[in-house]
């Protein structure tokens, strides 16, 4: 942990006037960024420490959604009861993620700016292009059974590792920022994340100084089934190898609406408008559940220890797809 | 060696010991189910771990790891760590700064010099600061100049240069009969590889040591399971006399071995402290104490088994590969379990040694067992499909009457009793032989078997007990409690054969001002200190028999109470001024007369995800036989933690190393991954009652390895049970299984 200085936010218009000065970062939980500190992954001049803003509220909007403060913590979030009976698939995500004491610590907002678990990006003694742009990926020719297959370029392999972001995603949140110069601005979640290309350090599209305040999630999808499900090493405490987040409603035997995101598979949360094409307006059958795979890893790429999220994401995008038709 | 007078009562161990007062004690405390005496302490966070103790000036360490495989350190910019704010300096001494931590029960020093870099991580510097985030800040950013060699980093790539260790535990090579003829001859046969990932202890608490100096002396507390040894060795380190080193270890926060012997720590914390004369804590990061601290070595197991039509084996070959740095003789004893648990005329048991630049390898809980019995019990496994027989009843026909390599009985054995009483209770006859033949919705069900056994030692080990004046015994030693149950099972003891409520023992471990012991390892601790003890109380009681002018054997001592020749007098009255006696076991013949181990069988059930290939234990059941039982509760409790050890070793333990320049690749509890509570079911431990009159007076075994030693082919062994998949290379991830999986 280099020395920095730190101070507390008075309000959100204080905190993005401050954040803006280059080497700022905000801090709310503190989840990833103390342990990234720590081992100075991360090494910020100063932190302002947002975590007493009051964006800690779970709202309801008149158009029926729900409007989440960034600083709601997960286990919070996902023991609403608003959202576990409308969004579901939210509130299965969050508890399928880190452990209770992590949850009840991590905010909202900060869970969707999570940064890889990459063992090489873990490790200042190794060549990491997201940690230092240019230095070369280490985790390409490395042992990479945890990265990406999806989106990657040949100068990262990272992958998201957030679970909630996942649901997210699949549920078509929307993110509120508040700019340094004041201004707000909706970025919804898909446009939110880049892709590594040449720039694997700049993860997403959010300026200097931006704060994330809320997360909307749009009005929800009458009598849809929801699923989240997450492959992984252990039953609790590991980072997913494969997820789907799924939700899906049914007209008889016809999928009537599909949205489906992936974790574990890419730089960020994943979603492909073919898969769901794949499956929507026809009935629900193995074939067109097989063609959803085909479309979803049409370009996945292995590179070797993590070759087997292929046919491991296959397969449990078919099984999760037969959940939720019930097929 | 020890030197205690006549106040010693010494025994070694030439003659069995029939009669033990743990059976004929009035107390009634020993074996029961007693909650830790140390819990409280513990629970209210009130027990002070090695880096907790507040001594006024202190200065904090942080240490350097190399940031190279192999070379050599050339310059390290001790300007630049300085001009961090609250650095007082960096302290560099590659002479003295040991290369790797030592193994247990060394009375040496381990590898010394640090200039050259032999593994990635190796510590060659400590940075000191007032504050540890400062000194932590120098220390990750510290500039250091190293010259680069080529390493060997892959074992695969470098297995044809494999050398023979030299001797350890067991002899690297051993053979009897005409094994490969044999084979070659036999009905039956079966050959296969199994392959054992390297692992870590990963104990809770980081290796850490407080060095303070009063002139010539150094106190170091530390977080060490041996203190005895560990001073010597820390002395020989520093080139001091080992009387003038004192290291205290009152708790510590898991151990399995990789504290067995000292580590990088202590000796930069010594150093540093006498050259700044101030006292200096050294704490190693949970990255270090990955990259720093011994490892199990990775195995490459090759079994053969030849048998007759009938099962009995006739030839026994297990070849093991294993690994460590250049120049240590450790090696992981893979065959240790295969000298004695099954039958065999012909037999060939070798271990040959890869070397590379990879961290040290070391004892880990059960070193041998661990590992090799996941090549045995698993082909056995194989053996008893393919010859259509129950995998219980090939062992039992293997079950051998003495030991099948020297000619002498075991002086107690109870694995066949233990697998009979195991798929009684486990419900074993439920068990569909055909794999894949059970499933329940996604999962596919199966359960599987294997034998545990685990060789017992006893270790030169010694103990005092005053009783005072108002009728407290205060027990000392310089065993440790590494979270075992030591104090409690000491203080049950002494209990026992003193007559005292176990209220009225005072407990004082760690230390190496109290009598020497061989500390915990080996799953000795128990056995060896706990016999020092017996022997102590032993002594005492003779006292007590004199000061009551009774024959020890017309003695009954009870709730602080002398009873005896038709006289009822207090403890406290009989003490006088006080009374001690020191206690000193050393082990001897029995050893070479029999073949001692403990013993006992593992069931698992697993469900294995048809989708995912992902492995659940659902239930597990252990059945052991390890002499007297000294404290129920405890005793479970180091079954459970073994057999939880087993399921990281089947399913999820891997320390992977980066070929390419011996990176450790994954050196934190996130992504090195050791079972979480929601991997654990409902563990069941049931003990056979047995005495083992040749182990020691209180006729005990050892046992906080035997939990471990099988437990991981049981759940293999289930995982093939349940998906007809055999993964020979350890652990079974999901990734493993998912290309035998029948399609969806």
């Amino acid at each position: 942990m280099k020395l920095f200085t730190y101070e507390r936010a008075a309000s959100a218009d204080a905190a993005v006037a401050e954040g803006a000065a280059p080497g700022t970062k905000f801090i709310a939980g503190g989840t990833n960024l103390l342990d990234l500190m720590k081992l100075q992954i991360e090494t910020p001049e100063r932190l302002v420490d947002i975590s007493r803003l009051p964006l800690n509220t779970i709202d309801e909007r008149e158009d029926g959604g729900l409007t989440i403060g960034a600083l709601v913590p997960n286990s919070d979030l996902a023991a609403d009861p608003r959202v576990i009976e409308r969004y579901e698939v939210l509130s299965r995500a969050l508890l399928a993620g880190a452990s209770g004491q992590l949850r009840n610590k991590a905010s909202t907002g900060g869970n969707l700016l999570q940064r890889t678990r990459c063992y090489y990006f873990y490790d200042t003694a190794m060549p990491c292009n997201k940690r230092a742009p240019g230095s070369g990926c280490s985790a390409i020719d490395g042992y990479n059974r945890i990265l990406a297959v999806l989106g990657t370029s040949d100068k990262c392999i990272a992958t998201h590792p957030s679970d909630m972001a996942v649901a997210m995603r699949a549920l078509d949140a929307t993110v509120v920022t508040q700019k340094a110069d004041g201004d707000r601005r909706r970025i919804a979640i898909g446009d939110l994340y880049r892709l590594p290309g040449d720039t694997p350090e700049v993860e997403t599209v959010l300026e200097p100084g931006e704060l994330i305040t809320a997360i909307e999630l749009p009005v929800p999808v009458e009598g849809a089934r929801h699923l989240y499900r997450k492959v992984r090493d252990r039953a609790s405490y590991a980072f997913a190898l494969v997820s789907v987040a799924g939700v899906v409603t049914m007209d008889g035997d016809t999928v009537a609406s599909a949205a489906l995101a992936f974790g574990g598979l890419g730089p960020m949360p994943w979603r492909d408008p073919a898969v769901e094409a794949a499956i929507v307006g026809k009935p629900a059958s193995d074939a067109s559940f097989a063609a959803a795979a085909d479309a979803l890893l049409a370009n996945a790429k292995g590179f070797g220890s993590n070759d087997f999220k292929i046919p491991l994401a296959r397969r449990t995008l078919i099984a999760s797809l037969r959940e939720l038709t019930g097929v | 060696m020890f030197g205690f007078g006549d106040k010693t009562n010494s025994l070694t161990m030439n003659e069995p010991v029939p009669e033990s007062l743990l059976d004929t004690g009035a107390q009634g405390v020993i074996s029961r189910p007693l909650d830790r005496v140390d819990g409280p302490l513990k629970v209210s966070g009130t027990a002070t771990y090695a880096a907790e103790y507040a001594v006024p000036g202190l200065v904090h360490g942080v240490l350097v790891g190399a940031k190279i495989g192999h070379g050599k350190v050339l310059a390290i910019d001790v300007e630049a760590a300085k001009r961090v704010p609250g650095v007082i300096d960096v302290v560099v001494d590659f002479d003295t700064f040991i290369r790797n931590a030592q193994q247990g029960g060394e009375e040496g020093a381990p590898t010394q010099g640090v200039k050259q870099v032999d593994y990635f991580g190796q510590i060659v510097a400590i940075v000191l600061a007032d504050t540890y985030e400062a000194a932590r800040e120098a220390a990750l950013s510290l500039p250091v100049e190293y010259e680069y060699k080529a390493g060997t980093y892959d074992f695969e790539a470098h297995k044809d240069e494999a050398e023979t260790p030299p001797r350890g535990l067991i002899p690297p090579h051993y053979s009897q009969g005409d094994p490969d003829t044999t084979y070659d001859a036999a009905p039956v046969k079966l050959d296969v590889t199994y392959v054992t990932p390297s692992q870590n202890s990963a104990a809770m608490e980081p290796h850490a040591s407080i060095a303070m100096w009063e002139d010539d002396a150094l106190t170091l507390y530390g977080a060490y399971q041996m203190p005895t040894s560990d001073a010597s060795q820390l002395a020989k380190s520093l080139g001091v006399s080992v009387s003038k080193v004192r290291i205290i270890s009152r708790y510590i926060g898991g151990g399995f071995g990789s504290k067995l012997g000292i580590a990088p720590e202590s000796v930069a914390a010594a150093v540093a402290a006498k050259q700044l004369g101030r006292p200096v804590k050294a704490v190693m990061m949970r990255q270090q104490v990955f990259e720093a601290t011994p490892r199990r070595s990775n195995t490459e197991q090759r079994i053969r088994l030849g048998c007759d039509a009938d099962g009995r084996i006739v030839s026994f070959v297990h070849d093991s590969l294993v690994a460590n740095l250049p120049g240590e003789s450790f090696f992981e004893p893979v065959g240790i379990g295969s000298h004695s648990l099954y039958c065999g005329e012909n037999r060939r048991i070798n271990h040959d040694m890869v070397r590379l630049n990879l961290g040290l390898t070391g004892s880990m809980r059960a070193p041998g067992e661990a590992v090799g019995m996941v090549g045995v019990e698993c082909a056995i496994d194989e053996l008893a499909e393919q010859m259509g027989m129950d995998p219980i009843e090939l062992r039992r026909i293997n079950d051998p009457l003495k030991d099948p390599e020297k000619d002498v009985p075991f002086s107690s054995r109870m694995l066949t009793r233990a697998l009979d009483e195991g798929a009684r209770r486990f419900g074993w006859n439920q068990r569909n032989a055909t794999p894949g033949s059970r499933r329940e919705g996604e999962w596919l069900v199966g359960i599987g078997v294997a034998a545990a056994t685990r060789n017992n030692q006893l270790q030169k080990s010694s103990a005092k007990i005053e009783l005072k004046p108002d009728g407290t015994a205060v027990v000392s030693s310089a065993m440790t409690d590494i979270g075992t149950g030591s104090y409690t099972i000491m203080a049950q003891i002494a209990a026992e054969v003193l007559g005292l409520p176990v209220e009225r023992i005072v407990m004082k471990l760690g230390d190496t001002n109290d009598p020497p012991a061989a500390g915990s390892g080996g799953s000795w601790g128990a056995a060896s200190a706990g016999s020092a003890v017996y022997l102590a109380a032993e002594a005492l009681r003779e006292q007590l028999a004199k000061a009551m002018e009774v024959d020890p054997g017309d003695l009954t001592l009870k709730d602080g109470e002398a009873i005896g020749g038709n006289r009822r007098r207090s403890i406290a009255e009989l003490v006088g001024d006080g009374m001690e006696a020191t206690g000193e076991i050393v082990p001897g013949k029995q050893e070479k007369q029999f073949t001692q181990a403990s013993y006992g069988a593992h069931f698992a059930e697993v469900g294995v995800n048809v989708v995912t290939g992902e492995v659940r234990v659902r239930r597990m059941l252990g059945v052991f036989a390890a002499g007297r039982v000294l404290n129920a509760k405890t005793a479970r409790s180091q079954c459970l933690g073994g057999m939880t050890f087993g399921i990281g070793c089947a399913l999820t333990e891997d320390l992977i190393h980066d070929p390419r320049n011996g990176k450790l690749v994954n050196r934190d509890l996130a992504e090195y991954h050791v079972p979480v509570n929601a991997d654990v079911p409902q563990l069941e431990v049931h003990f056979l009652d047995e005495r083992d009159i040749h182990a020691n007076p209180i006729h005990a075994k050892g046992i906080g390895e035997l939990g471990i030693s099988g437990a991981a082919p049981a759940v293999v062994n289930a995982i093939y049970n349940a998906c007809g998949v055999r993964v020979r290379n350890l652990p079974v991830t999901c990734d493993k299984l998912l290309a035998g999986l029948p399609a969806l």
